[in-house]
């Protein structure tokens, strides 16, 4: 049987993909940003996973102002680099895992969340950062992707509780696999970040933090957090936490915190780390 | 008919709502063309004709030519798509930002280094008033 043994949240500011991109990981601006998840590299390549659910927002790359859908599941066998305007990122090739998608998709369908299919998508920052951030610069990825692409970039996003309870809906999807698979959930984006106007550079430590200490043990407490509120405290891209919640709702009401990092800033944003035990 | 949203009382902060989205597609849909290394080639090589290939408003156009950042999302802009467009000119999310709040590159890095912009005192245009 499939089983999700791990969590893991993170940012996928697109300025740490370029340090890594162009060797700058060792300069003092970025080096305690990359140690913050030496832990996790770790941990993650003593016990890898057969197939990672990446939860991420698509930054108008695979999808435009033409197509907006709120949950789309990749589910195809593979995701190549998107040219984001300055080229692919130098990354591997994202494989998927179209049967686990396939089964999830039918699964979260039919228990009533009315996701997006996709079965052609490039793949950004969102996305190959946290791999990078995780598996370093390998010549293929050590392991199966499924994209899972959550529409933050026009207003609404799907809400805080609607991101929770169809992360549930995913865990009972994954538990009904029958194939053994060690699957992980990531939830990545935020922490808090503004990236637009004159209120751009906005951070909320104290937000932040907050969110990092009770994703853990009380996350249904966030799933209160109004868009207004996330939109005021953490600014206008913070909102993207409501994915960290997708990530949250898989796992089981008890978890154990592995590792935690916070640091600011990477370029504009607040970095914000945990890696969730859920066995 | 201009809505009247609660993020709307926001300072510094334009929310990119179904309504301004309407309003930005062609301008957005224009960076999205530059995801492509011809079109960016094309759009170097002469940025007015290129921006006549997309039913944009006047006013779109030469917040683009003018690299008015503030005014292309007034127009209907959203950072992501603006993205594009000055990852073309070779610059960063930073570089953006801080020509957004009119700060220089520089005392923007600073800011981020010194911990961000505070919430305090940027959470209601009412804290802006004497801002102008």
């Amino acid at each position: 049987m499939a089983r999700i043994y791990a969590g893991l949240t993170t940012s996928h500011v697109p300025a740490i993909g370029a340090a890594i991109d162009l060797g700058k990981t060792a300069e003092p601006y970025w080096r305690p940003v990359f140690e913050g998840y030496e832990f996790s590299k770790h941990w993650v390549s003593q016990q890898p996973p057969d197939v990672i659910i990446l939860v991420y927002n698509d930054h108008a790359s695979a999808f435009s102002q033409e197509i907006i859908p709120t949950f789309a599941l990749g589910c195809a066998d593979r995701f190549e680099p998107a040219d984001e305007g300055w080229g692919p990122r130098p990354v591997p090739t994202v494989l998927g895992h179209a049967e686990l998608a396939a089964h999830i998709a039918q699964s979260v369908i039919l228990d009533e969340f009315d996701l997006t299919i996709v079965n052609k998508m490039e793949v950004d920052h969102g996305l190959t950062v946290p791999l990078s951030l995780v598996f370093g610069q390998p010549a293929e990825w050590p392991c199966r992707v499924i994209p899972l692409a959550v529409n933050v970039v026009q207003y609404p996003p799907p809400t805080g509780h609607r991101c929770f309870e169809f992360g549930r809906a995913i865990a009972r999807a994954v538990d009904s696999y029958p194939e053994d698979l060690r699957v992980m959930v990531w939830g990545t984006g935020g922490m808090s970040h503004q990236l637009q106007g004159k209120r751009a550079g906005l951070i909320n430590q104290k937000f932040d933090n907050h969110f990092l200490d009770t994703i853990g043990p009380d996350p249904e407490a966030l799933t209160r957090i109004s868009h207004l509120e996330y939109l005021r405290e953490s600014g206008s891209e913070g909102i993207e936490l409501v994915m960290w919640l997708i990530m949250r709702g898989a796992l089981h009401e008890q978890v154990r915190v592995l590792h935690r990092f916070y640091h600011v800033p990477a370029s504009n944003t607040a970095v914000g780390h945990l890696l969730l035990d859920n066995t | 008919m201009e809505r009247q949203n609660d993020y709307d009382d926001i300072p510094g902060t334009t929310v990119f709502d179904a309504e301004r989205a309407r309003r930005g597609y062609h301008l957005n849909m224009f960076c999205m063309s530059l995801m492509k290394a011809e079109n960016r080639a094309a759009f170097k090589a002469d940025p007015a004709a290129f921006l006549q290939r997309f039913p944009m408003t006047p006013e779109q156009r030469e917040a683009v030519l003018q690299r008015d950042w503030n005014r292309m999302i007034e127009l209907g802009g959203n950072i992501y798509y603006l993205a594009k467009l000055f990852s073309t000119d070779g610059k960063s999310f930073q570089f953006t930002a801080a020509q957004m709040t009119g700060m220089s590159q520089e005392q923007y890095a600073q800011m981020m280094l010194a911990g961000g912009r505070s919430p305090d005192g940027n959470r209601s245009k009412s804290e802006w008033k004497d801002r102008g």
